[in-house]
């Protein structure tokens, strides 16, 4: 088992090495920046399928923790701060070095916070409303958990919408990269931007990140907390009788795909340079429940493959205008025909339900 | 080991369990019968923490139970199985036994997520301790089967080997022999009585009443809610009133 796991993951980055030397190959390295989102998204797929597929647990709010991360990374660090440079607040926070001077295009004096302190701010805030969020909502079962997890979708999108701070429908841009190494000596930084020199730094950057967090998940699903969840997908009154605190064990792993979203969404947004309000809304959410189960839900494999790969042909544009159409499509199909995800179908167990 | 005083539970307007009280020493088997409806798993879903009792005090080891959560009052050493066998979907019989051994185990969420070397020798512990438990109960060469794929007596055994890896001092056993047949039945007699010889308490709940009548040391009646009689199974063989609302309602039917 754990030899073939670490085959898995040696194969996984073998081929996004090879990926990476074919589009230089080739000349085609304007895929790397898709491919570079891709692996974003597909972070919180990932995240997702533990608490969908595992735990089952489901959340059609997820885009809402994405956009936590990406909207409060992003206001940090571009809103000016000089207006207030007297307020102790500030003060405060230039005391404990997390701001950064700079000047804007126009010469104006800039006080932002950090990217790094931003990013562990939004991510802890992030984490801080799953659990708030997921304390009485997680005794919710079923249908009712789904539309209270659409409630909170709905609200963090519309918030985004109407808030002056985040932008309203513009969103914010001018996001700056973020630095994560400063460079050492010969070595240059690495920073999280989507500059063109940059594109292969970044991607790495982003499938390094996924590559670990998806060992992370894979040793989760394996370890007694994993066990346990699982379990509690199978009966929670069994689990709770052989001594799994059910409550306790849903709320944690709530609280890290939220972390996973919100994570991939800080890092999604200083890689664009901004980010907009489209990114919380519902239709994201759908679309990763529809990787979810389009990987087999139960399949953290699955949900990296299909959800790197939808997403690439998304962001490629291949389904053109009918982008959230499709989705919504494959969640049907899925559904209706390959309920353990499309790398499970087998082609006899198709035909069988196509006659049902 | 387990003792309940005066313990009430209404739904409503019904009155499911009245005044009920007994007492469940260690190293006994006890049994629990009644006719159907007569609060038998009402009230073993009180003693499991799965409801609160209306009125009343349920003590084990020594703490007062009553109104904890299942979870609790299962890690202080309290294990059961159930009458609708409840198994873990897509787990293997192995993973489900594994599961039982949570409350002996205490890796974290993130020891687990970052495989740390302290947890490894647990792990090997937890499953080799399943193996153990499914040779014990002879469906080790089933352990990477799904569990709910198994045949329904194999599934009774997987549950039961769950309980056992809990390391429970109290066994709750809701009709343990429900559906299986003679031979399966004295199997389950068999396993019982051994359980009990590993040094587990057991308190069972039973329809079956030759099996009831084989193993206990006492026996509870319970009827529309109320305890009728416990004593020993001679006795309540004899008991004219246990004849006539139980036995005699057999006779009725048939």
């Amino acid at each position: 088992m754990q030899f073939t796991r670490s085959r898995a993951i040696l194969c996984l980055i073998l081929l996004v090495i090879a990926v990476q030397v074919l589009t230089r190959v080739t000349g085609t390295q304007f895929y790397l920046t898709q491919l570079t989102m891709a692996a974003y998204y597909a972070l919180v797929v990932i995240g997702l399928t533990v608490l969908m597929g595992y735990a089952g647990q489901i959340s059609l709010g997820h885009a809402g923790f994405f956009a936590i991360g990406g909207y409060l990374s992003a206001a940090l660090t571009t809103h000016n701060l000089v207006p207030y440079a007297h307020s102790p607040l500030v003060h405060f926070l230039g005391r404990i070095g997390v701001l950064v001077q700079g000047r804007d295009i126009y010469g104006e004096q800039l006080l932002t916070v950090t990217p790094w302190a931003a990013c562990v701010l939004a991510v802890v805030a992030a984490a801080v409303i799953a659990l708030l969020l997921g304390i009485p909502v997680l005794k919710l079962k079923g249908h009712y958990l789904a539309m209270a997890t659409l409630g909170f979708g709905i609200i963090i999108y519309r918030i985004a919408l109407a808030t002056d701070y985040f932008g309203e429908a513009d969103g914010i841009s001018d996001v700056p990269g973020f630095t994560l190494l400063p460079g050492i000596g010969p070595v240059g930084p690495l920073v999280v931007n989507g500059d063109f020199g940059n594109r292969v730094q970044n991607y790495y950057i982003a499938w390094g990140l996924l590559i670990v967090g998806m060992v992370l998940l894979l040793n989760l699903i394996d370890s007694r907390v994993g066990r346990a969840l699982r379990s509690i997908h199978g009966s929670e009154e069994a689990a709770e009788a052989a001594g799994v605190d059910t409550a306790r064990c849903k709320l944690q792993v709530f609280v890290l795909s939220a972390v996973y979203a919100a994570l991939a969404g800080v890092l999604l947004t200083h890689y664009n340079g901004g980010l907009g309000p489209s990114e919380a809304s519902v239709m994201k959410s759908v679309r990763y429940v529809a990787l979810v189960a389009v990987g087999g839900m139960a399949n953290l494999w699955g949900a990296l493959v299909m959800g790197v790969s939808l997403t690439f042909l998304s962001l490629r544009g291949v389904f053109g205008s009918y982008d959230d159409a499709v989705f919504g499509a494959i969640l049907i199909l899925v559904m209706l025909f390959a309920p353990d995800g499309i790398l499970g179908v087998r082609p006899g167990t198709l035909l069988a339900r196509l006659k049902r | 080991m387990l003792e309940l005083k005066r313990i009430n539970k209404y739904f409503g307007g019904l009155h499911a369990v009245n005044d009920v009280s007994f007492r469940v020493d260690r190293g006994m088997i006890k049994a629990v019968i009644g006719p159907n409806g007569a609060g038998k798993t009402t009230l073993f879903n009180l003693i499991a923490g799965n409801l609160a009792p209306s009125s009343g005090e349920i003590r084990f080891r020594g703490r007062a139970i009553q109104g904890m959560k299942p979870h609790r009052i299962a890690a202080l050493g309290m294990a059961r199985t159930f009458q609708n066998i409840k198994l873990f979907q897509g787990m293997t019989a192995l993973e489900s036994v594994m599961v039982g051994r949570h409350v002996r185990s205490r890796a974290g969420f993130l020891a687990g997520m970052f495989h740390l070397p302290w947890t490894w020798a647990e792990e090997r512990a937890i499953r080799e301790r399943a193996m153990e438990l499914l040779e014990l109960l002879g469906i080790a060469e089933f352990a990477d089967v799904e569990a709910t794929s198994l045949a329904f007596g194999q599934q009774r055994s997987v549950e039961m080997a769950r309980a056992l890896a809990m390391e429970p001092h109290l066994l709750l056993l809701d009709e343990p022999a429900a559906g299986l047949n003679i031979y399966e039945t004295a199997e389950v007699a068999r396993l019982i009585s051994r359980i009990r010889d590993m040094g587990i308490t057991v308190l069972l709940v039973e329809h079956d009443m030759s099996l009831v009548m084989d193993i206990s040391d006492e026996i509870v009646v319970l009827s529309f809610g109320e305890k009728i009689a416990e004593d020993i199974p001679s006795a309540i063989q004899q008991n004219p009133e246990v004849i006539r609302i139980y036995l005699g309602e057999d006779e009725e039917i048939a």
